[in-house]
């Protein structure tokens, strides 16, 4: 186990350097900006509304959905485009040359996927933080949920990301079998507006997906308790939110390594070669 | 699956048989490699070359057949035997951001654990960088590279690991005159002084007469000749060409006996000019070789043909 426990650390570089590289590319510093941009510019544009029958602004209520949707959203499409990019342009075919080069190469994706939530968070929290007041209820209570949260709607999604990367056929289709449900998802989850207003079967079909879990537990972190009547059952519904993100972290944690190697297997030299001269016919 | 191999036999293949649907890529290939050889795998397109390798690098499943690459079935190699194997990759675009320098000592670190007294792994970074001659890239971006300084970066990417057995699949493609000759100097550099075992693919009929120790010609799914540049010119044919000039008149004569007809030659005449003796090239063996294979297969011919249409 000494030269696995060797590889995980040399991914944990690797995540470390991708991470730093990542900071410092105009490619994904535009990506930061424009996410956060167009969040804060949203909120601030609704500054002024208020929820029907509560006393709260409708920013308090949305920057909290909004955090989880933008969490959820990085972690299924971020690793679902770098998977399908990586499998195409030869990256881990490289990794699969080398000793334990896999182990190596998925922690520094699962590295690199969660440091990279710090500079989406912070961009959009630390403006929020100035120009819309009482942003966090709650304190350092409000906080600590925050951060279980997070790490459990980490667990609960990335591995979704990866596996949608490990199988679409090829990265135009990240489009249909990533970003689509995704999208779809936003819509039905309450992350914009309160979910009361859809049919119920669509209401039960959204709690099924982590994207409401990590909305539900991120407003119950920023919002007063007196919020949680605009919730379904007029709670936050704490334990049910670990049970769903939980499940759905267990099942990812069962597939995902299978899933994972049928994909590296079926990684050869000329499969590189094909989706190259592929990628160059569409380019053409 | 281990195989009983003999001594300083590296790599063993027999009767491999690959088959996509119908149509049977490799029908009963056979081979061995020695310790520290260079071999050469030339083929028209399409005649298997890279599904060979690829199942030697233990990327791809074999229908059939027996294969031992350092006494391991590769598909079935651990991760200790893929230690001790080297696979030059052909970069595209991957590792854009990264430089030279930064993806070396990353991917370096992996064979750390697998370093012997006898082959200390990895291989120095800087030395490496030195060796493949990019020490004026090795803090640029990848994607900054040149199509030939990304080459020598996949050489250097596929010896980090101070392999036992290197595999290269069509190493020079797209390589200038002098990119080309200095891979040569790698190429003999670590034949000779690692004692590396070299299997390596290419369209260059130059290039493998000057790197093979032994070239083995692929077409048709089997390997139809083995052996160095000298012997498979000869058994293609024994008669070489011998040209001379006399009068400024030009005569060519074809002799299996080369040195006895100039002998005779030379003592008869005494105004003989211009002598030039011209064994069969590689390249006349190979062509005869190839055609002699495919008038005597047309089916195959007519799929190597189709390949390259596509």
């Amino acid at each position: 186990m000494n030269s696995t426990t060797h590889a995980i650390k040399t991914g944990l570089g690797r995540g470390w350097t991708e991470f730093m590289l990542s900071l410092k590319s105009p490619q994904d510093q535009g990506f930061y900006a424009f996410t956060s941009g167009g969040v804060l510019l949203y909120l601030f544009l609704n500054r002024t509304n208020e929820v029907e029958g509560t006393s709260l602004f409708y920013t308090t209520l949305a920057l909290p959905s909004i955090l989880g949707a933008l969490l959820v959203f990085s972690l299924v499409i971020g690793p679902a485009y770098s998977l399908a990019m990586e499998r195409e342009d030869g990256t881990l075919l490289r990794a699969k040359a080398v000793p334990r080069g896999l182990i190596g190469h998925f922690t520094g994706h699962i590295l690199l996927n969660t440091l990279s939530l710090i500079p989406s968070f912070l961009i959009i929290l630390i403006p929020g933080a100035f120009l819309f007041e009482d942003m966090m209820q709650n304190g350092l209570r409000g906080w600590v949920t925050v951060i279980w949260v997070v790490l459990l709607g980490l667990l609960a999604t990335l591995p979704i990301g990866m596996v949608i990367g490990a199988l679409v056929p090829g990265v135009q289709k990240v489009g249909t079998w990533g970003m689509l449900p995704i999208l779809v998802l936003l819509g039905i989850s309450g992350i914009f507006s309160p979910m009361d207003g859809l049919w119920d079967w669509v209401q039960t079909v959204s709690q099924i997906f982590p994207m409401y879990w990590v909305g539900i537990g991120m407003r119950s972190a920023f919002l007063p308790d007196a919020a949680a009547v605009l919730e379904i059952g007029e709670s936050w519904r704490t334990l049910q939110t670990v049970a769903v993100l939980g499940a759905w972290a267990v099942a990812g944690a069962l597939i995902t390594p299978g899933v994972l190697r049928r994909m590296a297997r079926r990684q050869s030299g000329s499969t590189v070669e094909a989706a190259k001269e592929q990628a160059l016919q569409w380019v053409r | 699956m281990s195989m009983t191999t003999g001594e300083g036999v590296v790599v063993e293949v027999s009767e491999l048989r690959m088959r996509y649907g119908s149509n049977d890529v490799l029908d009963g290939v056979e081979f061995q490699v020695h310790r520290g050889e260079v071999i050469t795998l030339l083929g028209p397109n399409g005649a298997g070359k890279t599904t060979t390798i690829e199942i030697l690098e233990g990327f791809r499943m074999r229908s059939a057949g027996r294969v031992s690459v350092l006494g391991v079935d590769p598909a079935e190699g651990s991760e200790d035997w893929r230690a001790r194997v080297g696979v030059v990759l052909q970069s595209w675009r991957d590792h854009a951001r990264w430089t030279p320098r930064a993806l070396l000592t990353h991917l370096g670190r992996y064979y750390e654990p697998y370093s012997t007294p006898q082959r200390s792994r990895p291989y120095d970074v800087e030395e490496l960088i030195r060796v493949v001659g990019i020490e004026e890239q090795a803090e640029q971006k990848i994607r900054t590279l040149s199509g030939g300084q990304r080459r020598r970066l996949d050489v250097a990417v596929g010896i980090i690991g101070r392999p036992e057995l290197l595999f290269l699949d069509e190493p020079t493609a797209g390589f200038d005159p002098q990119a080309r000759r200095e891979f040569h100097d790698i190429v003999h550099r670590l034949s000779d002084l690692e004692d590396t075992t070299i299997l390596l693919t290419t369209h260059d009929l130059d290039e493998a007469e000057k790197l093979a120790d032994r070239i083995l010609i692929l077409a048709g799914g089997r390997i139809v000749a083995d052996g160095s540049a000298d012997q498979l010119a000869r058994q293609v044919t024994r008669e070489a060409q011998v040209r001379w000039s006399q009068n400024g008149e030009h005569f060519v004569h074809a002799t299996p006996d080369a040195t006895g007809f100039v002998r005779t030659l030379l003592e008869q005449h005494d105004d003989i000019a211009d002598l030039e003796v011209r064994r069969a090239t590689l390249e006349d063996t190979y062509i005869a070789m190839v055609q002699q294979h495919e008038t005597g297969h047309p089916d195959q011919a007519a799929i190597a043909f189709e390949e390259v249409e596509l």
